[in-house]
């Protein structure tokens, strides 16, 4: 079993990961430093958000370990949840409760405290005048920018994003991209599931692509390169 | 420190349950009609005779309470699995069973409101009289509902996993609860009729012991069934 490396923002080591029979995930090895912005692709059903609900403590690998900022994700997953904001596909809210409320429910949840956090989280992702409105009547778009400002309720040292520019106009996309870059510039890290490169190119600074659920490989953000990796 | 953040947690749990379920309505609308209908097809099938209405008013207001409790369990995660909030709520650093306890008082709240229209409607239709002793009557009914909501809100976090949750909920639930359910129908019975036979004590000793048990096992449990 690996040390855990409390240097490293993530550190995945052999993670694999199969459903029945499949193997979706068959030994993926990577690093992300504190402050680094990663970019991680790959053809559908290649396993990046298997990858990524893995290091988000939401499912367990199969074999291999990993770690968020030295929390292993299976056996220390409180603390690497401590650590972790997590933007995925589905935006997680609740269509009854108005914006602000699902903020409050967060922040309550995460133990801050509520008040004006939330207004500027709101008025950050331009919700600021439907902070009263419920979530029901919002558009894809909106629901992604409230997402977004959930995490924004605290500073998170490894932030994990699920394709977070989906839905997102241009302005939304800028919004994200800024927030991408604050987090990285305070020091946290993000590995962001892209099927695109080209909203993420000003925030990259390398990529991992997963070629058929069995290979990692790291290249430079400008391009992109597939390298056989080590198999379980 | 911990626990007062952990309290916070219950506390935030139970006030959104229970705010979508207020700002929904048609969750709770829905759920006391099942009860009633439930009551009344009872009635129709005991028939018209008072004193076989009277004596299975018990039982008919416990299935009834049941037959909706488990609409209403299921409804509790059914909010959770709509836009990935389950995934979200599971995100959250702290102890699975804050979020356990948080929805076990909304649905406690939730039940509870369905039990007393229930037992109202029950009173009526099946005609009967309101005993003496109906302050320990009132005690079977919260212990009832107790052992009720602990069990449901359990199960139904387990069966929220599976896409055949509708079906899989009763059929784990309902064998779990025969013990419940027998101990709340004789010690409601029983009070119902004046306890001549002094039997009550002993149901609501059987009540009382199978929430505590209940209460401390699912508390513990709950980390492994709602997780994937």
């Amino acid at each position: 079993m690996p040390t855990a490396n409390r240097e490293l923002a993530i550190d995945a080591q052999g993670v694999a990961r199969r459903f029945g029979a499949r193997w979706v995930l068959r030994g993926i090895s990577f690093q992300l430093q504190p402050g680094e912005t990663v970019g991680l692709l790959g053809a559908n059903g290649s396993g990046k958000t298997t990858l990524l609900r893995i290091l988000g403590t939401m499912l367990r690998p199969s074999a291999g370990a990993a770690s968020l900022c030295g929390h292993d994700v299976a056996r220390d997953a409180d603390a690497a949840r401590r650590a972790l904001g997590f933007l995925a596909h589905s935006p997680g809210l609740y269509d009854d409760l108005t914006a602000r409320e699902n903020l409050k429910f967060a922040a309550m949840m995460l133990g801050l405290d509520t008040g004006h956090t939330l207004d500027a989280a709101l008025e950050r992702v331009g919700l600021g005048a439907v902070r009263h409105e419920r979530v029901r009547g919002f558009s894809a778009g909106m629901q992604r920018r409230l997402a977004l400002a959930r995490l924004l309720l605290r500073r998170a040292r490894v932030l994990l994003l699920d394709e977070p520019y989906a839905n997102l106009d241009a302005a939304g996309i800028t919004l994200m991209n800024e927030v991408i870059a604050d987090a990285g510039r305070a020091g946290g890290a993000a590995l962001i599931v892209l099927h695109e490169l080209a909203p993420a190119a000003g925030v990259l600074d390398r990529t991992i692509t997963i070629v058929n659920g069995k290979a990692a490989t790291g290249a430079a953000a400008a391009a992109p390169v597939a390298v056989e990796g080590a198999l379980t | 420190m911990a626990f007062r953040d952990e309290l916070r947690r219950v506390r935030a749990i139970a006030w959104k349950d229970l705010t979508t379920e207020r700002r929904s309505k048609a969750g709770f609308n829905s759920v006391a009609a099942l009860g009633i209908t439930m009551l009344i097809l009872f009635g129709f099938a005991l028939g018209p005779d008072p004193e076989a209405l009277r004596h299975a008013a018990a039982g008919a207001i416990w299935l009834s309470a049941l037959f909706a409790g488990v609409l209403a369990f299921n409804r509790s995660y059914q909010v959770e699995l709509e836009s990935g909030a389950l995934d979200q709520l599971l995100l959250y650093p702290g102890p699975r069973w804050s979020i356990y306890l948080g929805k076990l008082l909304a649905n406690l709240l939730f039940v509870g409101l369905i039990l007393v229209i229930v037992i109202l409607v029950g009173i009526a239709l099946f005609q009967v009289r309101i005993p003496a002793a109906w302050p320990q009557l009132l005690g079977v009914f919260v212990l009832g509902a107790v052992g009720l909501v602990v069990l449901g809100t359990f199960y139904a976090a387990m069966a929220s996993r599976s896409r055949a949750r509708e079906v899989l909920l009763p059929l784990l639930l309902f064998p779990m609860l025969v013990p419940l359910l027998l101990a709340a129908i004789s010690a409601s019975r029983a009070l119902l009729g004046g306890d001549v036979m002094h039997e009550a004590g002993a149901w609501v000793k059987l009540l009382a012991a199978y929430d505590l048990i209940f209460l401390v096992a699912t508390l513990w449990a709950f980390e492994y069934v709602i997780e994937a």
